[in-house]
């Protein structure tokens, strides 16, 4: 079996639709550790990767006025229990262009493994980009991820993200994302990470509105369990008048593990406005009574309410 | 044998009793309607019922279908038939409505029990239990969940509080609902419309039963703000 199709079968495992490869009218990007082992393009998508020496390069261009019809899936991992690979991704909407990136991470074996992602992103004026980004990252819970982004969004674009981590272990995750909103942009940034075992969390994310009317929304679901811990940093900016800006952060904690969310609210501009929320705690009691109520047991209950949050 | 029986139940939250001696009986397909002004220890006694964390009575005993539930946990006296809606429901993320409706009982269709209540499945199924719903829808969702359960015992807890006025109908053939399928219902109101209904009813004042019987005798007893409490004086608790 080759490695694409190692790869591909891991994917699938992981909940992936492995006929994405073969569709002609969807684009994709598989890379395993360092090597690029298919790439596929459509009208309006440049693709531009290459191997490097830790890992692979890839600078992605959706030209001006090109509305990708089908999401743009991009797929990474190491299939093997050490290793470490290195993304580093440049791309860029340009004016009135949009297209869905759905990007898949898979260490399904991983012991000792290091996954780092550097990624510029550069929206166009009126440009619209969705990110999805899911990882798996096995039972072990030996892998240290550190994705970190510095998007751009020019006047009336839109840059919506999520980041989902709801199977298996975490290991250790350190993600650092960083958005910049101009005139009438909107952002939305939302995580959902599970905790198990000793797995480590942080994520930080920072929305600052450049731009009048700038719009923006970090919302974080995170639950730990067992020894885990999180901590969760959401900052938003708001620099310029008619700035909107909203902090939501909730964490459910059980166990041993330890939760901490720093909200961080700047205002510069007394014509902008932002906001901030953060819950940590146990399940609600509410909740599990009323859930108790309809007959399921406390686990059951618990179950869902967590799996209510990180949906 | 009744289906609830409550005798001599006494809670006292830190200094203060709640209920003094309290004692009633629900009948098997019974609606029963139970009146009383805010603070005489209506909603406390259907969280003693249910067995909410927090509430353990300093003495007297709940039987249902004859076995004292005290030492039962929520979801123990759930499988035995009874089940609660909350005066104000919580919200639950990411837990759409056909989920909240189907989470006992998986393969059931979720569609009739929202037109029961008033509402459309086309337009309310795929929406969450969340706090994007009215405090009306979020009740009315409740009272389908209910009805879904097909419980032996429903305690409602003032189904009619937060609905609007040309909703009443819809509420009172709710409740009409659980009385056609078996279903005994523990009323809390403090609507005589909504009293009326019931096929009996109490008054509870300062934590004690004053008045039992037909509800329209009731809620006439209710309305004199007179009972033997207040030694026949103008009711301290109303």
């Amino acid at each position: 079996m080759s490695e694409l199709d190692v790869l591909m079968k891991a994917y699938g495992e992981a909940g992936g639709d492995k006929a994405i490869l073969e569709d002609k009218d969807i684009a994709h990007l598989v890379a395993s550790g360092h090597k690029l082992l298919s790439m596929k393009s459509v009208e309006g998508l440049e693709v531009d990767a290459r191997e490097t020496l830790t890992g692979v390069s890839a600078k992605v261009t959706v030209k001006e006025g090109t509305k990708i019809k089908n999401p743009v899936h991009l797929c990474f991992g190491i299939l093997h229990k050490r290793g470490t690979q290195k993304i580093k991704m440049d791309v860029r909407l340009e004016k009135n262009a949009s297209a869905h990136f759905i990007a898949h991470c898979i260490f399904p074996k991983a012991e000792k493994v290091r996954h780092i992602m550097d990624a510029v992103v550069e929206i166009g004026e009126g440009a619209e980009m969705r990110y999805s980004e899911t990882h798996y990252h096995g039972p072990y819970g030996g892998i240290e991820v550190v994705p970190k982004s510095v998007v751009r969004i020019g006047r009336n674009g839109r840059y919506l993200a999520d980041f989902t981590l709801i199977e298996g272990r975490v290991g250790t995750l350190d993600i650092d994302y960083s958005v910049e909103a101009g005139e009438n942009a909107v952002t939305e940034l939302t995580a959902k990470v599970f905790g198990h075992a000793n797995d480590e969390i942080k994520i930080k994310e920072k929305v600052v509105l450049k731009g009048d009317n700038a719009r923006g929304l970090i919302k974080t679901r995170v639950a730990v369990e067992d020894e885990a811990s999180a901590e969760v940093t959401g900052i938003t900016e708001g620099n310029a008048a008619g700035a909107r800006g909203h902090v939501d952060c909730m964490e459910i904690v059980k166990d041993k593990a330890i939760a901490k969310a720093i909200p961080i609210v700047n205002v510069t501009n007394p014509l902008a406005k932002v906001t901030h929320e953060a819950a940590i705690g146990s399940v609600d009691k509410r909740q599990m009574e009323t859930l108790m109520a309809h007959g399921l047991t406390p686990e059951e209950a618990v179950d869902i309410i967590v799996k209510g949050i990180l949906k | 044998m009744s289906l609830l029986e409550i005798r001599g139940l006494t809670y006292e939250a830190g200094d203060k009793q709640i209920l003094d001696d309290f004692s009633i009986a629900i009948e098997a397909s019974e609606v029963h309607a139970l009146l009383g002004t805010n603070g005489t220890g209506k909603s406390t006694l259907a969280y003693l019922v249910m067995g909410c964390e927090g509430y353990r009575p300093v003495s007297g005993e709940i039987l249902f279908d004859g076995q004292a539930i005290n030492h039962l946990k929520i979801h123990e006296r759930a499988k035995l038939g009874i089940t609660m809606a909350w005066q104000e429901p919580v919200r639950f993320e990411g837990i759409s409505v056909r989920d909240y409706l189907t989470m006992k009982h998986k393969g059931a269709d979720p569609s009739q029990y929202l037109e029961m209540v008033g509402l459309s499945p086309d337009l309310y199924l795929n929406r969450m239990v969340d706090k994007c719903l009215s405090g009306g829808e979020r009740k009315r969702i409740e009272l389908a969940s209910i009805l879904a359960l097909h419980p032996r015992l429903a305690i409602l807890d003032e189904p009619d509080s937060g609905i609007d006025m040309l909703s009443t109908q819809d509420i009172i053939n709710v409740i009409n609902l659980f009385k056609q399928k078996g279903s005994s219902v523990l009323l809390i109101t403090h609507r005589e419309e909504i009293a009326l209904i019931a096929d009996r009813a109490s008054q509870i004042c300062n934590g004690k039963i004053v008045c039992t019987g037909n509800p329209g005798k009731v809620a006439e007893f209710y309305k004199s703000r007179k009972c033997f409490v207040c030694d026949g004086e103008v009711c301290a608790y109303v």
